[in-house]
C-alpha cells in the first residue's frame, strides 16, 4: 500500500512546492489592493473600511458564483492561456515574446478577413479555414522578430514592440479601409459579422469552442517542451545557445522557429477571440491580452500546466472585474494592479522567502528565465 | 533643378531630398516637440545601462511622472495663488507637479533597483512589472479622478527668442526650433552635453563605464559597483520623471490612460542606436520623429506633381506607424556595429558573499 501511494504523495508535496509561493504571492497582492482600495476609497463614495470586502465579494461572485460566471472565466481564460503559452514557449527559448500583443491583433484580422471571405461557405470549410489564417497570420508576425533577432542581432524586446505598434495601425488600416463592413449594423469602422466562421458555443451562454483549442494546446505545447527532439533544443538554445551550437543545433533556425510557434499561438488565440467571443473585427480593437499573457507566463513559470493555471486565475479576475466594478464602484483597472504585485513579490522571491521563511523546493523566476536578460548585453555578439 | 524630377523614380527620390530639406524649417519645432521625451526616456536608459541595469520600465516610470505632474499640478493650482514667475509661463503649482513627478519616478527607480541590484532578480522582469503596475495604477486612479473632474494647472509656455536671432534666414527657425521651447525640453537639451561630457570627461563617467563594463574589475580597484549603480539607477529617475512632465505639463495639459504610447521603448531604441551615448540618442530620437513631421507636412503642403500624389495616396496609417518601422530597420541594420556595455542585465555579486 505504500508502494503505491507514494508517488501520489510526492506528486502532492510537488504540486505543494511549486504553488506555495505563487499562493503567497497572490495573497500579499489582495492586501495590497486591499490598502489601495481603502485609500482611494474617499474618491469613490466616501471612506469606507470594508470597500475592499465588498469589492473581492462581487470579484468572486462575478467569477465562479454562478454557472455562467464559470463559463465567462473559462472564456476569458481561454486567450490568456495561448497568449500566455506564445510567451512562455519564447521564455524557454531564451526569448522575451512582448509581441503577444501584435500577433494576437494580426491573426485577429487575418481570420475576420478570411472568416468574410468565407461568409457563404459551410461552416466546415469557413471555421478551419479561418482558424488557420489567424495562426498563419500570427506566425508571419512572430517570424519577424525571430529572423532579425537571429540573422541581424535586433534584440526582440524592441522589435517586437515596435510590432504591437505597427500591428495596431495595420488593423486600422485594413478594417476601416478595404475590409470596412457595409451591412446595417456597421455603425462604426468595423467589418461585417462573421456568420459561417462563427465558433459554436460548446457550454453556457457564451463557452465558444474556442475553450476547446485552449485545452488542447496546453498538453500540446507540454509535449513539444519536454517529449519532442525540437522542444529539447528549444530548452537548449535557450539555456545555453553556445552548448547548443557545439551539439550540432543551429540556435539561429531555433530562434526563428520559436518566434514562429509563439506567434502561431498568440494568432490562434486572436481568431478565436474573434470568431467565438466578438463576431466581427473592429479597426481600433481595445485589448490587453497581449500584455496580460506576459504576466501570465511569468506567474505560470513559463511551464504549461502553471500557464493553464494562472490563465484561470487572471480571467476569473477579469470575469469578476466587471461586477466589482458595478458593486464597489472599483475600475477594472485594479485587475492589473493587482498582477503587477502578484509579479512583484515572485520577483522578490527570495526576500519573501526569507521573511516568511519558507521552505519549499520550488523554483524562482530567475532561475527559469536568467537568459532573456543576460541576451539583452549579447545582441551584438552572437 | 526641376527637369531633375522628370527622372523615373530617381528623380522622385531627388524631388523628396530638396522637399524635405525646404521644409524642415517649418518642421523643425514638430520633430523637436516629438522627440523631447524620447531624450529624457534615453537619458533615463543611458544612467542604467552604462553602469549595468537594463531598464525597459522607462515606460512605465514616465507614465507615472506623467499622472503624477498632471494630478498635483491641479491640485496644487486649486490651493495655492497663481504665481508667476513670468517667463516661459513657469507658475507654483506646474513647478510642485514638477518635481513631485521626478520624486515619482525616483521612487519608481529605486524600486526598480532593489529589485535588479539587492534582489538579484530578472532585470528584464522587474522592468515588466513597472510598466504593467504603471497603467494599472494610473488608469485605476485616473478613472477615478476624472469622475471630480480636476482643473488643469495650465503648461509651460516656450521661451521667447528675441526677434534679431528668429528673424535669420534658415538658421533662425532652426535655433528657434532648439532653444525657443520650455523649460523641460530646455532641461533636456543641457542634460545631453552635460551628460555626454561627463560620462567620457570625469571620473564619475570613468567609473560609471567600468561598472557597466567590467564589474569585477571596477571592484578590485576599490569602485562600490553596488553603492553606484544604485546611484546611477536612481539619477536615471530624474530624466524619466521629466519625460512624463513633459507629456502632461509641457507638451500637453491633461492625463490619458497610457498616454506614453511606447515612447519609452522608442527611447530605448534611440539609446542603442546612439550607441549608448547622450548626443547619439538624441540624433537617433529626432531621426524616428522626423516622420511626424514629415505627416504633417505632407498633409498641409504637398510636394507638386507625381511625388504629391503619391505621397498624398499613402492612408494616414501609415505615416504613424512609420516611427515604428524606422526602429525596427534601424536596428536590423546597425546594430551589429552599436555595442552593448558588456555586463549590462547581469546583477552583481560580490566576490565575498559568493564564497
Amino acid at each position: 500500500m505504500t508502494a503505491a501511494t507514494a508517488p501520489k504523495r510526492s506528486l502532492w508535496r510537488r504540486a505543494w512546492d511549486v504553488s506555495l509561493l505563487p499562493a503567497i504571492a497572490i495573497g500579499l497582492a489582495l492586501i495590497f489592493g486591499a490598502v489601495l482600495m481603502i485609500l482611494s476609497s474617499p474618491l469613490i463614495g466616501g471612506f469606507d473600511l470594508f470597500l475592499p470586502i465588498t469589492a473581492y465579494k462581487a470579484l468572486l461572485q462575478g467569477s465562479v458564483g454562478s454557472l455562467n460566471s464559470i463559463v465567462n472565466t473559462l472564456v476569458n481564460a481561454t486567450p490568456l492561456v495561448l497568449a500566455g503559452l506564445a510567451v512562455g514557449i519564447g521564455f524557454k527559448g531564451g526569448l522575451f515574446n512582448i509581441g503577444a500583443q501584435g500577433q494576437f491583433l494580426i491573426g485577429a484580422m487575418c481570420a475576420a478577413v478570411a472568416a468574410i471571405a468565407l461568409n457563404d461557405a459551410s461552416p466546415w470549410v469557413a471555421v478551419p479555414v479561418s482558424i488557420i489564417a489567424g495562426m498563419l497570420g500570427g506566425m508571419a508576425w512572430g517570424f519577424i522578430p525571430g529572423f532579425l533577432k537571429a540573422f541581424r542581432g535586433a534584440h526582440e524586446v524592441v522589435t517586437t514592440i515596435m510590432l504591437n505598434f505597427v500591428a495596431i495601425y495595420l488593423v486600422s488600416y485594413v478594417i476601416s479601409g478595404p475590409m470596412r463592413g457595409t451591412g446595417p449594423e456597421v455603425t462604426f469602422a468595423r467589418t461585417d459579422a462573421i456568420v459561417a466562421a462563427e465558433l459554436p458555443i460548446i457550454i453556457g451562454r457564451n463557452g465558444h469552442l474556442g475553450l476547446l483549442f485552449a485545452a488542447v494546446a496546453v498538453p500540446l505545447a507540454w509535449w513539444l517542451l519536454y517529449r519532442s527532439t525540437t522542444g529539447f533544443e528549444i530548452r537548449t538554445a535557450g539555456a545555453n545557445p553556445d552548448a547548443a551550437r557545439y551539439a550540432g543545433m543551429h540556435p539561429r533556425w531555433l530562434i526563428v522557429l520559436t518566434m514562429s510557434i509563439c506567434g502561431l499561438l498568440a494568432g490562434l488565440a486572436g481568431a478565436s477571440e474573434i470568431l467565438g467571443e466578438v463576431g466581427y473585427m473592429p479597426a481600433s480593437y481595445g485589448t490587453t491580452v497581449g500584455f496580460d499573457a506576459i504576466a501570465v507566463a511569468l506567474l505560470g513559470r513559463a511551464n504549461p500546466v502553471g500557464i493553464l493555471f494562472s490563465a484561470l486565475l487572471f480571467g476569473a479576475m477579469q470575469a469578476g472585474a466587471g461586477q466589482m466594478q458595478v458593486e464597489a464602484g472599483i475600475p477594472a483597472q485594479m485587475v492589473a494592479v493587482l498582477q503587477a504585485v502578484i509579479l512583484f513579490f515572485l520577483a522578490a522571491e527570495s526576500v519573501v522567502r526569507r521573511v516568511l521563511k519558507v521552505r519549499t523546493a520550488g523554483t524562482g523566476l530567475g532561475t527559469e528565465l536568467q537568459t532573456v536578460s543576460r541576451s539583452y548585453g549579447e545582441q551584438a555578439t552572437r | 533643378m526641376e527637369f531633375l524630377y522628370d527622372i523615373p523614380v530617381i528623380g522622385m527620390v531627388i524631388q523628396f531630398v530638396v522637399y524635405v530639406i525646404v521644409q524642415l524649417p517649418v518642421l523643425a519645432p514638430t520633430i523637436m516637440a516629438a522627440a523631447v521625451p524620447i531624450i529624457l526616456g534615453a537619458l533615463c536608459g543611458f544612467m542604467n545601462e552604462r553602469s549595468g541595469v537594463v531598464n525597459i520600465g522607462i515606460e512605465g516610470m514616465m507614465l507615472t511622472a506623467a499622472f503624477v505632474a498632471w494630478w498635483t499640478a491641479a491640485i496644487a493650482a486649486q490651493f495655492l495663488p497663481d504665481l508667476r514667475i513670468g517667463i516661459m509661463g513657469i507658475t507654483l503649482p506646474l513647478l510642485i507637479g514638477l518635481a513631485l513627478a521626478i520624486l515619482a519616478a525616483m521612487a519608481v527607480s529605486a524600486v526598480h533597483a532593489w529589485l535588479s541590484i539587492s534582489v538579484r532578480a530578472d532585470q528584464i522582469i522587474s522592468g515588466t512589472i513597472i510598466n504593467i503596475f504603471a497603467v494599472g495604477i494610473t488608469g485605476y486612479l485616473n478613472l477615478l479622478i476624472s469622475q471630480h473632474s480636476p482643473p488643469s494647472a495650465g503648461q509651460f509656455q516656450a521661451l521667447r527668442l528675441p526677434s534679431f536671432l528668429a528673424d535669420i534666414p534658415i538658421i533662425g527657425p532652426l535655433v528657434g526650433a532648439l532653444i525657443g521651447v520650455g523649460p523641460i525640453a530646455l532641461s533636456m537639451l543641457i542634460s545631453v552635453i552635460v551628460l555626454q561630457v561627463l560620462l567620457f570627461r570625469s571620473r564619475w563617467g570613468l567609473r560609471t563605464r567600468s561598472v557597466g563594463e567590467h564589474p569585477k574589475a571596477a571592484e578590485t580597484v576599490g569602485i562600490d559597483v553596488i553603492k553606484l549603480r544604485y546611484r546611477n539607477v536612481i539619477l536615471g529617475g530624474v530624466f524619466a520623471g521629466l519625460a512624463g512632465a513633459y507629456l502632461t505639463i509641457e507638451f500637453g495639459n491633461a492625463f490619458q490612460g497610457e498616454m506614453t504610447a511606447g515612447r519609452g521603448f522608442i527611447a530605448l531604441a534611440a539609446l542603442i542606436f546612439g550607441r549608448w551615448t547622450p548626443v547619439g540618442a538624441f540624433g537617433a530620437a529626432l531621426l524616428f520623429t522626423a516622420s511626424i513631421g514629415l505627416q504633417r507636412s505632407i498633409q498641409f503642403a504637398p510636394p507638386e506633381g507625381a511625388l504629391g500624389d503619391f505621397l498624398s495616396t499613402l492612408p494616414s496609417q501609415f505615416y504613424s506607424a512609420l516611427p515604428y518601422i524606422i526602429v525596427i530597420i534601424v536596428l536590423a541594420g546597425v546594430v551589429g556595429r552599436s555595442v552593448a556595455p558588456a555586463a549590462v542585465g547581469r546583477p552583481y555579486e560580490r566576490e565575498s558573499k559568493a564564497a
